[in-house]
């Protein structure tokens, strides 16, 4: 049995195995499959400051080996999380991070303020978001806006900070690099690919939004690729996610650069997923005779 | 345990119509904890999504699903053999709310009459249920409801078969001795049964169809617009919320 635990920005997760925010909600309904300490971690569903409608329908389209997502942050905002959904997550075992998401400097700093104030144990900032109007992946973009947003944060964030990077960028690692330099603790990596489909009986895009976000075994080779330039490029930890699918990926995610992953889209084909990851990702150590996983980050040999 | 994803074994198969099968696959936890109007979400090889499709019947360790051959998932789905392991999340959503002591009308149209039939069932002799279909080719399921229930009426868009026209026609002259309609089918199908059935002042559910990611109420992809009490809409989701709503609480 090698030891699948590792730390990221000095918080103790029991495997490397993160659900990624907007795919499970807040934990509850993933809870009636397991208990939720089969994950390291959980990051929760974009939070902004006051509650969020949503998008109107169709949020979701299917693509060849993944899908399109619009569903435009819809969340009951941080007081109502902080009041009905943490108490329970923080029952069940497992890290919980709190991913948040705004459309104004000043709405990310509130948010922020007020969960640094909770029990959460690391804060994930959503800059990254393709399916809302106003903010989200706008911060994202340009080494200056990532260097201000996060500078801005880091002042009212009490906890470790997550950057969550969009991979619809020329150039990740220097976003990965401003995001460092203002003090983010980690980064997380690939938000969705923005995406479109169209229905050729009715020409219209299947999403309502027009656009969306690609996520699942799509966008896989794109995400390692950008995990590995992104982990040459800095020197805090890199958590890799977009498309990760079996364990095979998840060995091939930390090879290239993760010290941990996060697993998204394969909940929706297999809920049972990352307790397969979970096992396949210990027999592969076993098997190669490597006692922890940390062993295996980055060892890519080019 | 409310719901599970778990293997059931595709025991028989067959063809209703040129586009429809029938489906019938074991497995005796799910089934037991399945309720009329609820739904599963089936495991397509190959595809990220699966496929959320109605429960038609559960009968003791079987559940029945009768689908339409709509795309690339449900034709992969269509050539499993029986005998294969067919994955399936269930049983998902709310059913409608049912009483067998009210005079309940059901109604289908296409594709939406499968669930009519698990439901209309549980009311027995005072379950009336108006199919409608295109055509006498689309008709299906209609002795397994007739054999389990007061009355069928069924009726084609082109009077091929049975009464010549919509649903709506029907059931005109049997609302008001009616206490409850259940419905499913087409939006433009249930947006009219809806204005009927609040005109008439009989209580209506309706069962609605979003795309849909996770199916347990977790990704927020399948949203419907509700009202509020005070007039103001928002988002629902068909998976957990519904599949089964009020009809005056959706925002047509």
């Amino acid at each position: 049995m090698a030891d699948l635990s590792v730390n990221i920005a000095g918080v103790h997760f029991n495997n490397p195995i993160i659900a990624a925010s907007g795919t499970i909600g807040f934990g509850r309904e993933y809870s009636e499959f397991y208990p939720l300490s089969v994950f390291g971690g959980i990051s929760c569903k974009g939070t902004t400051l006051k509650e969020r409608p949503g998008n109107p329908p169709p949020r979701i389209a299917e693509t060849p080996m993944g899908m399109l997502n619009a569903v435009g942050l819809q969340n009951p905002g941080a007081e109502h999380f902080i009041k009905h959904d943490l108490p329970w997550l923080r029952e069940q075992g497992t890290v919980v991070i709190s991913n948040v998401a705004g459309s104004t400097e000043e709405d990310y700093c509130k948010a922020v303020e007020m969960l640094s104030d909770t029990d959460i144990d690391m804060i994930e900032l959503n800059i990254s978001c393709p399916n809302v109007k106003e903010g989200g992946v706008q911060f994202g973009t340009s080494c200056e806006s990532v260097a201000a947003i996060t500078k801005a944060v880091r002042k009212y964030c009490k906890k470790p900070l997550i950057i969550k990077l969009s991979p619809n960028v020329s150039d990740i690692a220097s976003i990965a690099k401003a995001a460092e330099s203002e003090g983010a603790d980690a980064v997380s990596l690939i938000n969705t690919l923005t995406g479109m489909r169209i229905d050729i009986n009715t020409r219209r895009p299947i999403i309502k939004n027009v656009t969306g976000g690609m996520s699942g075994p799509a966008v896989f080779p794109v995400a390692v690729r950008m995990v590995w330039q992104v982990k040459n490029a800095v020197s805090i930890p890199v958590i890799g996610m977009g498309g990760i699918t079996t364990w095979k990926d998840a060995v091939e995610m930390i090879m290239a650069g993760a010290d941990a992953i996060q697993i998204g889209t394969a909940l929706f084909t297999d809920p049972y997923s990352p307790v397969k990851i979970a096992e396949g990702l210990n027999n592969y150590l076993d098997s190669h005779s490597l006692s922890s996983v940390t062993e295996l980050t980055h060892s890519v040999i080019i | 345990m409310k719901y599970d994803a778990q293997n059931c074994v595709l025991i028989s198969k067959d063809k209703l119509t040129k586009t429809i099968y029938d489906f019938r696959l074991q497995n005796k936890e799910l089934a037991a904890l399945t309720k009329p109007g609820q739904f599963v979400q089936v495991l397509v090889p190959g595809k990220t999504l699966r496929r959320p499709i109605s429960v038609c019947d559960v009968n003791g360790d079987i559940i029945r699903l009768v689908f339409e051959v709509r795309g690339e998932g449900t034709e992969i789905l269509s050539l499993m053999k029986p005998g294969d392991e067919i994955n399936i999340i269930a049983p998902l959503g709310n059913g409608f709310e049912l009483d067998k002591n009210k005079k309940t009308i059901f109604i289908g149209g296409g594709i939406g009459v499968p669930p009519m039939l698990y439901s209309a069932k549980q009311c027995g002799e005072n379950a009336t249920v108006i199919n409608g279909f295109r055509n006498k080719d689309a008709v299906i399921l209609s002795e397994d409801i007739s054999s389990c229930v007061g009355n069928l009426i069924i009726t084609t868009d082109d009077g091929s078969y049975g009464i010549h026209g919509f649903v709506t026609q029907p059931l005109l002259e049997l609302i008001d001795s009616a206490e409850m309609i259940c419905a499913c089918g087409p939006t433009p199908m249930l947006k009219n049964i809806s204005a009927m059935a609040k005109e008439h002042n009989v209580p209506c559910q309706v069962s609605l169809e979003q795309r849909m990611a996770c199916g347990i109420g977790a990704c927020l992809g399948c949203a419907v617009a509700v009202y509020r009490g005070d007039g103001s809409t928002f988002y629902k989701h068909v998976c957990k919320d519904g599949p089964v709503f009020n009809s005056e609480e959706v925002a047509w």
